[in-house]
């Protein structure tokens, strides 16, 4: 018994795919097809097919052909807004999923890609995140839609199950498929709000020695000792001495070498926590940090790229 | 692919768009033009005036209308009615109420809600409509108020309603509604129809249109000026003979000195006895007179179900005809009708007035004695009389207190009421029995269409003589006059005569007056009368003579059944991308699937087909083949060159692939 039941709906889910919430996790790209998109009449729908129903009685009743004419005139051509509304979601593809970058908390920004190879789309929909956003598919391109999604915990936020309908053209039939993507976006940690400064390692052998900056700030006489491959050669052709590249010499800042063992006295949250705020407050200063792991270590780095590295390494902490 | 981005969170129920509220004021625009044939001039026009004012007022950023307006409106819309009407119930009043509340719901229109109210409403209205003129153009008119009224709902779905330009609004609308068209046609052939009503239909005192019960001076006249079709008939086998086209309504006995009725004696007394030489039978449908009577082929013999036929010859139907009535029935053409008449009858066909007609009554004792029992003689002596002194006019002048004897022997000059009513006096002061016949004579005979359209301005009068050993005998007394009345028909006897010209004169008028009366006939005898009766023969060709609800239901069924699949053949179509080639690889694809390699997504033809070959090794050379060919056609030439893909297909056939049992 529970076996057959249980075929019934390993049955439905394989064949009606998306009639139910229950619809598994699929990979992008979903192509919306027949066997997927269901359609029911809405509201107003229901409401025009009561009042063509007193039309065709009415004119039933008094016997008059030319107003039975005109209901059947009427709910032959609004009966066929149903096949419209279904063409309006079959064929679409959705995919393209980009997101962007957000602390638990924040809300992050996803963006979809919505397709149609064919045909443009009017009036489509798309629920997602208690909003419905509407727009039109332009046959053999795609539209790009944007939403926020709120965050709570870090690490993989699944995306949240979507329903894409219709009700284009005249509102009286709803065409809908559910969207279950198994994609999921990262949730960097949410850095602790207040705390101490990392620990400065002072007799370090990096501190003081002199480092090149990127910018150019003046040129000046060579003075022994200088690199050679900050002489501007071209330009002391022109002289009679060389001409150094005078590099503007950032702040000197001290590196950060931040640590997990580093700390005691804290379970793993209130680390992750902290030593995100480290690693942001390091990246706005502008000084270079490493970051040490159980499981890793980030070597001594600056920029973007560091930044995301470690983050993501934080954020998927267990 | 390019991005295209343009999307817009919606709120729950956002404000019109000004286009959408265009055109909804454009949908009850509509409404109110189609009502405004029937609708008091003056409502009309506030109602255009109040439709007018809101769509400016919101053109100018107002919103809707408060309620200490719209209160007072809908109380003056109630009361004009009624002060207009009398009651708030019936037709008219509720139409007039209903096209009332549909402008004043414009006033609150200002959400899409109410946008969809309005439109539904809009077209519960217009079938309101219909229940005033059923005719071709009605119908086409007010169907296409349906265009807006979908243009109107389209335009609320629409991202951005304003973009569309107008000439582009109702298009869609347009080709939706003729998608529509072949399933609304069967829906309408098959929706079985009701045998009789499940309520009441109203009782509108709608005035008898047609011919009246009794002959009256004037009477006839107003009838013989209305140009509106009265019925058409087509005959089996050809045409009627102009002579033959006497379609009987009335036979009136009692005479009062002005004017003909019938005597209910007529109605009571056992079916006189007909003996026919010569039949025909003939299809005729007859236009909604609102009265009882049926003016039939002269003499009727046979009678169509729900009518039946007076011992006067007579037919009566049992309910008045409001709708087009279409009929089947037989007529004698030759023929002795009541060869022995029952003393009552004889007597009630031989009063006179008294006092009236002194010198009538002379004349005709005089052709009495002269004729003795000859009675045919002395009806043509009176036809004689008729021919030789007597003029046709519809102008005829008026005629003083003894009607009789002012018109024989004074003005002299009349239509088929003077000479009917004269003629039948002059037979019963000669001792014949004799009786006024009212109906139709003559007609179009509208050859394209092979019917005879008969006018209410055909409307005719003639006598009945009872002749002994011949029966009732038909006597025309105005065709003694005029014979073109009787053979060319009313307006031939007209022209000339001043009171009768008008339309009729400008013959490229008539033609197309008659032309376009063809359509209507059409119109009236598939659509309009197509009833409960005219459906259960429907299935006739297909040998089913008498089709029950059940099979009409059956066939309905069946026919939306296919239409649907038609349909969704339509709406599952989806072009193929991709050229021939790609369509080979397809095929290639579900051979190999069924052997048990599936592409998988975003796998390269070569990858995919270098793996089928590992999984197939019985298949491999094919398999290498294959891909080689594929590559070299899809990537060797900017298009793949038509004999490399015929090749490829080629292949795709040849290969055979089995499961490889592992």
């Amino acid at each position: 018994m529970l076996a057959s039941a249980q075929r019934v709906v390993a049955w439905a889910e394989r064949r009606l795919p998306s009639l139910t919430r229950l619809r598994q996790r699929e990979p992008l790209p979903i192509l919306l097809h027949r066997r997927r998109i269901y359609i029911v009449p809405t509201a107003f729908g229901v409401g025009f097919a009561i009042l063509l129903a007193v039309m065709l009685v009415g004119s039933l009743n008094y016997s008059n052909n030319a107003a039975l004419v005109l209901t059947c005139l009427l709910g032959a051509s609004t009966a066929g807004s149903m096949l419209v509304a279904f063409r309006v979601l079959n064929g679409l593809t959705i995919g393209g999923l980009r997101a962007g970058t957000a602390r638990a908390g924040e809300t992050i920004r996803v963006s979809l890609d919505i397709g149609a190879s064919q045909r443009d789309r009017m009036a489509v929909r798309l629920d997602v995140a208690q909003r419905e956003f509407v727009f039109a598919v332009p046959g053999g391109r795609s539209t790009t839609i944007e939403f926020d999604l709120p965050t709570e915990f870090r690490g993989w936020l699944d995306l949240p199950r979507m329903r894409v309908h219709s009700r284009w053209p005249f509102g009286m039939f709803r065409a809908w498929s559910w969207l279950n993507p198994d994609r999921a976006v990262l949730v960097y940690p949410r850095p602790e709000a207040l705390g101490p400064k990392p620990y400065e390692p002072e007799g370090d052998a990096d501190r003081g020695r002199p480092r090149p900056g990127d910018e150019l700030a003046a040129l000046r006489e060579y003075r022994p000792g200088d690199p050679r491959r900050q002489i501007a050669w071209k330009l002391s052709a022109r002289h009679h001495g060389l001409l150094v590249k005078d590099l503007e010499q950032p702040a000197p800042q001290e590196d950060w070498r931040l640590d997990w063992d580093g700390m005691h006295g804290l379970d793993d949250e209130s680390r992750i926590a902290r030593l995100a705020r480290w690693v942001d407050e390091a990246r706005e200063s502008g000084r270079r940090w490493s970051l040490r792991l159980p499981d890793g270590y980030f070597d001594i780095a600056q920029g973007d790229e560091h930044y995301h590295r470690c983050m993501t390494a934080l954020a998927l902490r267990p | 692919m390019t991005g295209f981005r343009r999307s817009v969170a919606t709120v729950a129920d956002p404000l019109l768009a000004r286009r959408s509220f265009d055109l909804l004021a454009v949908t009850m625009a509509f409404v109110v033009l189609v009502h405004a044939t029937h609708l008091p001039w003056w409502l009309t026009l506030s109602l255009a005036v109040l439709l007018g004012a809101r769509w400016w007022q919101r053109r100018r950023g107002g919103r809707n209308a408060p309620t200490w307006l719209k209160l007072p409106l809908i109380g003056l819309l109630l009361g004009a009615v009624i002060a207009q009407n009398g009651t708030l119930f019936g037709r008219e009043p509720g139409s007039a109420f209903a096209v009332g509340l549909l402008v004043l719901k414009l006033l609150e229109s200002e959400h899409r809600r109410d946008a969809r109210v309005g439109v539904a409403f809009a077209c519960f209205a217009l079938m309101s409509a219909l229940l005033f003129d059923q005719g071709l153009v009605a119908t086409v008119v007010v169907s296409l108020g349906i265009v807006p009224a979908l243009a109107t709902l389209r335009s609320l779905e629409e991202i951005d309603p304003q973009s569309t330009p107008w000439s582009r609004e109702f298009t869609p609308v347009l080709i939706a509604l003729l998608a529509a068209v072949p399933l609304s046609l069967f829906a309408f052939l098959f929706v079985p129809r009701l045998s009789s009503p499940l309520w009441g239909t109203p009782q509108d005192n709608q005035a008898k249109v047609g011919l009246s019960n009794q002959l009256s001076p004037g009477e006839m006249l107003d009838i013989m000026t209305d140009d509106t079709p009265a019925m058409r008939v087509t005959v089996d086998g050809g045409t009627l003979p102009p002579g033959a086209r006497y379609f009987r309504a009335f036979t009136m006995q009692v005479f009062d000195g002005t004017a003909w009725r019938p005597s209910f004696r007529g109605t009571r007394r056992p079916p006189a006895l007909v003996e026919t030489a010569r039949t025909i039978r003939y299809q005729a449908s007859l236009e909604p007179t609102h009265d009882r009577v049926v003016p039939m082929l002269d003499l009727p013999l046979s009678a169509p179900p729900g009518v039946r036929i007076r011992p006067d010859q007579t037919a009566v139907a049992d309910r008045p005809i409001d709708e087009t009535l279409a009929f089947s029935a037989t007529a004698a053409t030759a023929y002795r009708l009541e060869a022995s008449l029952d003393e009552g009858v004889r007597a009630e066909n031989l009063r006179l007035p008294p006092k009236t007609g002194p010198r009538a009554r002379a004349l005709a004792a005089s052709w009495a004695q002269r004729y003795g029992s000859d009675h045919a003689a002395i009806a043509a002596a009176a036809l004689a009389l008729f021919h030789d002194d007597f003029s046709y006019s519809l102008a005829a002048p008026p005629l003083g207190r003894d009607r009789i004897d002012d018109f024989l022997f004074g003005t002299r000059e009349g239509y088929c009421e003077h000479f009917a009513s004269s003629f039948t006096f002059l037979m019963r002061a000669a001792g014949l029995p004799a009786r006024v016949v009212t109906g139709y004579q003559g007609g179009y005979w509208n050859a394209s269409g092979r019917y005879l359209l008969v006018r209410h301005s055909d409307a005719h009068a003639w006598s009945e003589v009872w002749l002994d050993g011949r029966g009732w005998v038909r006597f025309d007394p105005t065709g003694a006059v005029r014979p073109e009345r009787v053979q060319l028909g009313a307006a031939a006897a007209a022209a000339g005569h001043g009171a009768g010209d008008g339309l009729f004169d400008m013959a490229w008028l008539r033609d197309l007056r008659n032309r376009w009366d063809i359509v209507n006939q059409w119109w009236n005898q598939g659509v309009i009368g197509f009833d409960a009766l005219r459906q259960q023969g429907l299935l006739q060709p297909f040998g089913v003579p008498r089709a029950e609800v059940s099979d009409l239901a059956l066939v309905f069924a069946i026919g939306c059944a296919l239409l649907a699949a038609a349909a969704l053949g339509w709406a599952l179509f989806q072009r193929r991308e991709g050229d021939a080639l790609d369509a080979w690889m397809r095929r290639l694809q579900r051979k190999l699937a069924r052997a048990g390699v599936l592409r998988r997504a975003g796998e390269g033809p070569k990858h995919y087909l270098a793996r089928a070959a590992r999984a197939l090794p019985g298949h491999r050379n094919a398999l290498e083949r294959l891909s080689g060919l594929y590559l070299r056609s899809r990537y060797g030439h900017d298009e793949p060159p038509p004999e490399s893909v015929a090749e490829f297909g080629r292949a795709v056939k040849e290969l055979k692939p089995r499961r490889v049992v592992k």
